[in-house]
């Protein structure tokens, strides 16, 4: 289990991570200013028809254009925005800590660790949009429920990782050390292992966000997830999947924003694996 | 095998207890508004909903095993016959995205890691991050924006029963295979790549090198045979993506597979048909893991004596 994570060659020292860990951060960075100001500066109230058009284009009345109702695609665009960053993020921090603290758990062996790990290969072995599917169906699509099923299908991950990562380390000289210092179990948890898994486990972290924004989008996009009246950006291309046909920006505007946040986001990891000793993914 | 059994079981255990946390029952699903208490317990009775769940989960086990896979709530038909067709078209579409993506993924990963730090190997490894960030239904938005709706080269949705000729085979499954393939082939050359890369990277590839092996046979007579194992592995993660995938993919393209019954179905709330059709996504990625992990041992003898 030493090598786990494969590897890439040396980093490409020189401009490109240091651009991408810049440009990764802005676009993350303006999302989650967009999530926490965005409904504050919206232009129009988000459910209200402001023009007497549909689709129409990019204007300076409206800067994003309407949408298939006439309603203002900024405004939208604004709240919707914060819809998808704190339902994934919300998601992402349970599974994160569910997956850590359970990980952590399972590297310290014994039944523990069989058992963690069959109940998080078996939540594994559903396909995640599969997984969401069922619980929605049998639990209605409430935000709670979503989030409640975007964090288990995600939790697997992190604790694979986690319990990898703690197995490197425990293995390593001074975990024996601090063993034989006697001690006690979190202590060395707390104080030994987790600052030297920090770093990985924060890469992690972005990937699974990635993957929960991602699901999320899909299963809104599906009209399984966020419900009207609210809707988070995946609802927001779903529902002005119409004016896909002439291009309409109401329905480009928020699938691209969709894929900005996660490229961002994968921009930014690559970059920090990047620059920590030429780890990475 | 046994792992893969009891991971299974354990799953058919979740999937029916999930059912079990649903509000109201089966019943009330099936009279809705008309239910009078009378009906209610008459219909109740009739489908052995009064039973314990541990006795209603080995009848409903045992008849998924025994091939009986109970009735459509909605329809009132038999699952079977719902699911058979739409099955066979679901398996068509992601046979034929295995057969483009898988050889496309497999020469693309290992050009990029034979080539590696290249400019070919750069340019690869950002489509690869652009496409792994960017949801399927994306991809599949900006293909029909192109390729049915500026070019008119394409329908924009698929039915595979106007197939008379190879050019309308192309032209229907042209689209949805393309977006799929997408999906599934970033992370497998993302993860082929690696694998090339750690067994290009082991010494015996070095002494092979030393030796004055030639760059081909060095790539292909010596390090890949070592990856197989993780390629495979590879193979069986991206072919299980291809499974969820599959469902934003027929919905977009109104292709009329099992994932898009599953959709109608999870709207309507038809249980047992969501949670036969769970338990057959569930079976095929855990017999595709099986494959994967066979192919790994028969590759490597190390492994067989583990």
């Amino acid at each position: 289990m030493t090598t786990s994570i494969p590897i890439t060659p040396a980093p490409r020292k020189g401009v490109r991570p240091r651009f991408s860990l810049v440009l990764g951060a802005v676009i993350v960075g303006f999302w989650l200013v967009v999530a926490v100001l965005g409904p504050m500066v919206a232009p129009h109230s988000p459910g209200q028809v402001v023009d007497l058009d549909v689709f129409s284009p990019m204007s300076s009345a409206f800067p994003l254009g309407s949408d298939y109702l006439g309603r203002d695609v900024l405004s939208r665009m604004l709240v919707a925005a914060r819809y998808t960053v704190f339902i994934a993020l919300i998601a992402t921090l349970i599974a994160a800590a569910c997956g850590i603290f359970c990980g952590l758990v399972a590297a310290s062996g014994g039944w523990p660790d069989a058992v963690l790990s069959k109940v998080f290969d078996t939540v594994n072995a559903i396909p995640s949009l599969m997984f969401g599917l069922v619980v929605i169906a049998s639990l209605g699509a409430s935000t709670t429920v979503l989030i409640g099923t975007l964090a288990l299908v995600f939790t697997p991950g992190a604790f694979r990782t986690a319990r990898a990562l703690a197995l490197n380390v425990t293995a390593l000289d001074f975990v024996t050390v601090a063993r034989a210092r006697g001690e006690r179990l979190p202590y060395i948890v707390v104080r030994e292992i987790l600052p030297n898994v920090l770093g990985p486990l924060a890469a992690d972290f972005g990937l699974r966000f990635v993957f929960v924004t991602l699901l999320l989008s899909g299963l809104s996009f599906l009209g399984l997830g966020v419900q009207p009246p609210i809707a988070d950006l995946g609802a927001l291309v779903r529902e002005n999947i119409a004016g896909l046909g002439f291009g309409s920006s109401a329905v480009l505007v928020p699938a691209f924003a969709i894929a900005s946040l996660t490229i961002g986001m994968n921009l930014l990891i690559d970059a920090v694996s990047a620059r920590r000793a030429g780890g990475g993914r | 095998m046994g792992g893969a059994l009891l991971t299974l079981f354990l799953v058919s255990l979740a999937v029916f207890s999930i059912s079990l946390l649903m509000g109201g029952d089966a019943a009330e699903a099936i009279l809705g508004q008309s239910a009078t208490p009378e009906a209610l317990a008459g219909l109740r009775a009739s489908m052995n909903l009064n039973a314990p769940p541990y006795l209603r989960y080995l009848e409903w086990a045992g008849g998924l095993l025994r091939g009986h896979l109970g009735t459509s709530l909605i329809t009132g038909l038999p699952i079977a016959e719902m699911i058979l067709p739409r099955l066979a078209s679901s398996l068509q579409l992601a046979g034929l995205t295995a057969l483009v993506s898988v050889p496309f993924a497999l020469t693309l990963g290992i050009i990029a890691a034979v080539k590696r730090g290249s400019f070919l190997d750069r340019a690869i490894s950002m489509a690869t991050i652009g496409i792994v960030s960017v949801p399927e239904f994306l991809i599949a938005t900006i293909a029909v924006l192109i390729f049915a709706v500026t070019l008119h080269w394409l329908p924009a949705l698929s039915s595979s029963r106007d197939i008379f000729s190879v050019t309308d085979l192309i032209r229907v499954f042209a689209m949805p295979v393309m977006t799929l393939s997408c999906v599934v082939v970033a992370q497998m050359i993302r993860m082929t790549r690696a694998a090339v890369c750690d067994a290009l990277d082991s010494s015996y590839v070095e002494a092979a090198r030393l030796k004055g092996v030639s760059p081909a046979r060095l790539v292909l007579g010596h390090a890949l045979p070592n990856a197989i194992g993780p390629i495979a592995n590879a193979i069986a993660l991206s072919l299980s993506i291809l499974l969820g995938g599959v469902i934003v993919i027929e919905v977009i393209f109104n292709y009329p597979g099992i994932a898009r019954l599953m959709v109608d179905a999870v709207s309507t709330r038809d249980l047992p048909l969501i949670q036969t059709v769970a338990m057959i996504f569930s079976a095929t990625y855990l017999m595709l893991v099986t494959v994967a992990d066979i192919v790994a041992i028969l590759a490597n003898p190390r492994l067989r004596h583990r």
